[in-house]
């Protein structure tokens, strides 16, 4: 059971969250301009990391608030928490 | 009655007699017993049968690693308990106990013809042998196995008992309270550490608490003198909290730990009632330390399982602290030092005994003790084979070859009444692996080792293989130092003398010269799994040891192979021949030992079992005799019988009165989100299929939700309050999941946009009152409101107010008819509804359920998200291409919509079915076929939604039909069970088509 530092309120337990997959896919601003695969490839497809992972979460028994979560999948250690919007750190690339 | 208790102890309050039953009959121990303590002061070793022959099986241990002496306790069908431990389950006055897995009884069972046929029993049996013929399996194997199996009885009534769950946070917490866990508990707290200390048993001390021999001194004490001390002063230490009686079942990661606190297992009958039985403890600690020491193994030889024969250092527990001695003539049979403490042990109390050792040689402080003592050593040997039905009487010895391989020379009788078996040490590293740790092999001893120890995490004392009190005590003192990064000088001086064992020599299976094929070599014993099963399994072909486990059992009983697990994997790795270390182990699961469904669900019993939400008219409705559905949390009126009516009486009577008249319903379940912000109308946009800027404040629309793989995923009507002011409605069970769907792509796609969510459902309540006479129920209601088509159309608002509260009204429709739904603050919904009944009274307005609901929109062929929908269904696979924007550049999933698959023209599509026979209702989930003859028959679709219309005086319904858009007026076939029902596609829309009710 994670603990996880929600970067509007705090470390909380992990059943106030919910996990919402990888992060940092960004919806395309055309989609009517993709093919079929492109936009399969936006739609379905997913890394499953064993490792480094840069996913979402939100903290909807709480603050409502999605962020991101830089977590080792192999030990399952966060190492970083960031709100929506900012940069990944650069160190865990 | 004979009485093996032959001497006093601190432990046992020989004042405190206590009468017990086992099997029926009555018989007496002391306050601080065991029930096992008990029944060896009986006399008393055959507890049980084997799972699988059905041998007679004995005490083997004294601890959580006993596959045999698990029996029932008490007979109540409230508040029997199978598979509890005898060798854990202290004793009290009343007691009642019994032997499970035997009948008629203990010692004659019938299921023991199972050891003579146990050459037909091999490995895998029930696999090999159950598989045919297929009809047998429900009506001969299935109720055969569990005739026999028999591993208890479960209670077959609700558990009176109460339970306690408790959150704690800790900055260490010690498991295990034996000396390095008293060591490190003691260290942690003295330095202002808040810690917790817990331990499975009655009291602290592990077992260097009734250590006794005089080789093994600290500070010149003996060491349980000491340890006693230590215990004196860890319990002075105030910001120590110390937990007896309570066991952790697992770790799990980010050190959140579940233990288990036996409060009153212990107690009698009367001094349970009204307490706690058991708390369930969910710990967070900064830091764990894991001090859960090791359990003896077992040796493998022909015949190991008789009644009588026991682990070494258990004889030596039931004779130190609880004064019970297993036998009067016992023989030790060895490959380590730890049994001579027995034998020395036992020697001083004046039980005769002899030592079978597998070592050529040995030489310790402890040996040379023994040696002195005159106690007769046979090195070299190993025990071949041993006799007695219900007890062991004795054994066979053989002198071992020079490589260990065979047995030479002649065979030795001994007698005995007991033996004592030591194969060596297993560290308990479950509490390590649970936690995520990995292991390491250490050869010398054959033992799996926590391999790195975490910042968070660190095992100390035998868990981690250190098994002299000098090292124990060394390494724990430094290691916790540094752990917690403290420079604590406690033991700096600490004087510890002991015996150090020299020498090691193992052997997994010990030889024989009888055929493998031939012995019983037992491996589990709870499951009756043989080296011979073992054997057998590599020879069919099974390698990785997790198969092995699973096709001969071995490890899977209650016990979970605390004693067999390292047996099974030494045997697999020199028969395979490969390094042990390089098998790895099977994965150790929580619970570390069983738990109740009662610890573990706790208070969630009853009316806490499940989360219930209640509109304000709830308590309207169970006075006037609501059935009620189960809609996610909520509770919504199904139907309302009258006196003498069924559910269908009652449907058809609501349906008919809502067309005929008027009817009302509770809608104020529907999802409510409040939308704000000067963007809100762009965010609608995005979000339905449909077009919302030009929506005139005060008006309302329909609008239809995709996912982003377009298909359909909610639905519901918005209204425009104000410029920049929407409220939305969402299905029932949708509401929360919409809400969450619309916060992710407002916080995360679109953080550009200004607007703002807010979840309104409980603040409102809603009646919902339609039918051709809603309109002059209205006028009662709000005589002020010009309810004109011209002024207050078909999808519109107006605001009102009843006795000077608000109302909003909406005339929105899900049932075809004028209908207007009028929402109020929650506090006033049950005077609202009351009103309204009130006010209807002269129109027959009926209250209507979530049933007559469903039958009145399928009779309009309105879609039900989630019943005629299942997250394979686009717009237009539903006939719903109207609402689609085209002029719309995005909107979620639109996209999807003309990917190839979406655009498929056989997709399954929903049409209307009206069954030939008219009075023939369809079942929903029924398949849809055009052809019964052709094999295999071509599965069309099915039935989503069916109802008997009272209005239309016919069965109608909804199915979703592979190109089932071109299909109109085509013949289909439902097949049922006993008959074929003849079905004609039709339009999804069965009442009013030109929508004249709606202004009626």
């Amino acid at each position: 059971m994670f603990l996880i530092n929600c970067p509007f309120c705090g470390e909380r337990d992990q059943s106030e969250f919910s996990s919402g997959g990888e992060a940092h896919i960004v919806r395309p601003k055309q989609p009517t301009e993709l093919s079929d695969d492109e936009w399969a490839e936006y739609l379905f497809m997913r890394k499953n990391i064993k490792g480094i992972q840069f996913e979402r979460w939100n903290h909807v028994h709480g603050c409502r608030k999605w962020f991101n979560v830089v977590r080792d999948t192999s030990n399952d250690k966060i190492l970083s928490v960031y709100k929506m919007g900012e940069k990944p750190p650069v160190n865990y690339k | 009655m004979p009485n093996y208790r032959i001497h006093k102890t601190e432990y046992i309050d020989e004042t405190k007699r206590v009468s017990f039953k086992y099997d029926g009959k009555t018989y007496f121990g002391y306050e601080g017993d065991t029930l096992a303590s008990a029944l060896l002061a009986n006399g008393i070793h055959l507890v049980g049968r084997s799972f699988k022959y059905h041998r007679p099986r004995g005490i083997v241990s004294c601890g959580a690693e006993e596959p045999n002496a698990i029996c029932q306790i008490g007979s109540k069908k409230d508040l029997t308990e199978p598979n509890v431990r005898a060798t854990e389950l202290e004793l009290y006055e009343g007691l009642e106990a019994s032997s499970q897995n035997c009948w008629p009884n203990v010692k004659f069972d019938i299921g023991g013809i199972n050891n003579f046929m146990s050459p037909l029993i091999p490995a895998g049996f029930y696999y090999k042998t159950f598989m045919w013929p297929k009809s047998f399996w429900k009506k001969v194997y299935e109720p055969l196995i569990r005739l026999s199996a028999g591993l208890g009885k479960s209670p077959t009534e609700p558990d009176p008992d109460i339970y306690d769950h408790k959150y704690v946070h800790y900055d260490v917490l010690v498991i295990g309270g034996g000396v390095s866990g008293i060591i490190a508990a003691k260290m942690a707290a003295k330095n202002n550490l808040k810690t917790l200390l817990v331990d499975d048993k009655k009291i602290l001390g592990g077992s260097t608490i009734y250590q006794n021999n005089e080789s093994i001194k600290i500070d010149d004490k003996l060491s349980s003198e000491w340890l006693k001390n230590e215990i004196q002063e860890i319990k002075k230490l105030s910001n120590l909290t110390i937990k007896t009686r309570t066991s952790i079942a697992a770790y799990h990661g980010y050190n959140f730990l579940l233990a288990k606190e036996n409060l009153t297992d212990h107690l009698p009958e009367e001094k349970k009632e009204n307490k706690i039985r058991q708390r369930l403890w969910k710990i967070r600690a900064k830091k764990v330390v894991i001090a859960t020491g090791s359990i003896e193994r077992p040796l493998v030889f022909n015949n190991n399982d008789r009644p009588g024969i026991l682990l070494s250092n258990s004889i030596n527990k039931y004779l130190d602290y609880y004064g019970v001695t297993c036998g009067e003539n016992i023989i030790l049979f060895t490959n380590n030092d730890s049994a001579y403490e027995t034998s020395i042990s036992l020697h001083k109390k004046g039980i005769k005994n002899i030592i079978v050792d597998l070592r050529k040689s040995a030489s310790s402080e402890l040996i040379k003790q023994a040696e002195s003592l005159g106690i007769k050593i046979y090195f070299n040997h190993v025990v071949t084979n041993t006799f007695g039905y219900r007890k062991i009487n004795s054994l066979e010895i053989m002198k071992l070859s020079e490589d260990g391989n065979t047995t030479v020379g002649n065979k030795i009788r001994l007698s005995c009444d007991c033996l004592g078996m030591s194969g060596g040490w297993t560290p308990m590293v479950h509490m390590h692996t649970q936690s995520g740790g990995k292991l390491d092999f250490r050869d010398e001893d054959q033992v799996f080792l926590p391999k790195e120890n975490s910042e968070d995490q660190i095992s100390v004392g035998s868990c981690n293989g250190d098994f002299d009190l000098e090292n124990i005590i060394d390494k724990t003192v430094n290691k916790i130092n540094k752990f917690l990064d403290i420079d604590n000088q406690d033991y700096q001086d600490t004087n510890i003398i002991c015996s150090k064992e020299n020498d090691k020599r193992n052997i997994w299976l010990l030889p024989n010269k009888i055929p493998l094929g031939k012995t019983k070599c037992f491996i589990d014993f709870q499951n009756d799994s043989t080296a011979k099963d073992i054997k057998l399994a590599l020879k069919e072909g099974f390698r990785s040891i997790e198969h092995v486990k699973r096709y001969t059992t071995t490890g899977m009983a209650t016990d979970q192979g605390k004693l067999s697990n390292m047996h099974a994997l030494g045997i697999i790795a020199d028969t395979a021949g490969v390094k042990m270390g390089t098998l790895g182990t099977t994965t150790f699961r929580p619970p570390f030992t069983p738990l109740t469904f009662g610890t573990l669900v706790g208070r969630n019993v009853g009316k806490f079992f499940e989360v219930v939400r209640k509109t304000s008219m709830h308590e309207w409705h169970v006075e006037n005799n609501a059935e009620f559905e189960n809609v996610g949390q909520w509770k919504r009126p199904w139907y309302y019988a009258k006196k003498g009516e069924n559910m269908h009486d009652a449907v058809q009577r609501e349906s008919k009165a809502a067309r005929d008249s008027a009817g009302i319903l509770d809608a104020s379940t529907l999802g409510k989100i409040d939308i704000q912000g000067t963007d809100a109308s762009e965010f609608l946009n995005r979000v339905y299929t449909n077009a919302w800027s030009k929506l005139a404040i005060g008006k309302c629309r329909y609008g239809l939700m995709l996912n982003e793989d377009g298909m359909v995923y909610d639905d519901g009507v918005t209204t425009r309050i104000s410029e920049n002011h929407y409220l939305m409605t969402t299905t029932t069970g949708g509401a929360a999941n919409v809400l969450s769907k619309l916060e992710d792509y407002l916080q995360t796609e679109w953080p550009e946009l200004d607007v703002y969510l807010t979840s309104v459902t409980d603040h409102y309540s809603t009646a919902s009152i339609c039918g051709p006479n809603s309109k002059r129920i209205l006028n009662k209601l709000f005589p002020n409101l010009d309810l004109s088509d011209e002024n207050f159309p078909h999808m519109s608002f107006k605001e009102d107010k009843i006795e000077n509260i608000n109302c909003r009204i909406m005339r929105i429709s899900f049932t075809g008819e004028l209908s207007y739904e009028i929402n109020i603050e929650s506090k006033y919904g049950h005077s609202l509804w009351k009103m309204c009944i009130e006010a209807g009274k002269e129109f027959n307005l009926t209250p209507y359920g979530t049933e007559t609901m469903h039958l009145l929109r399928a009779e309009k062929g309105f879609i039900i998200v989630g019943q005629d929908t299942d997250g394979t269904m686009t717009p237009s696979d539903l006939q719903m291409d109207w609402i689609v924007s085209k002029k719309k550049y995005d909107f979620i999933g639109k996209r999807s919509l003309y990917r190839s698959d979406t655009i498929r023209e056989d997709r399954k599509q929903l049409v209307g079915l009206l069954t030939d026979d008219p009075k023939e209702i369809l079942e929903e989930g029924a398949q849809i076929v055009s052809d019964v003859k052709s094999k295999p028959i071509d599965m069309l679709g099915h039935v989503t939604s069916s109802y008997f219309s009272p209005n239309l005086n016919k069965s109608i319904a909804l199915a979703v039909v592979r190109s089932g858009k071109t299909m109109k007026g085509q013949k289909l076939i439902i097949p049922m069970e006993n008959k074929n029902i003849n079905v004609t596609v039709s339009d999804t829309i069965f009442l009013d088509k030109e929508n004249k009710r709606l202004n009626a």
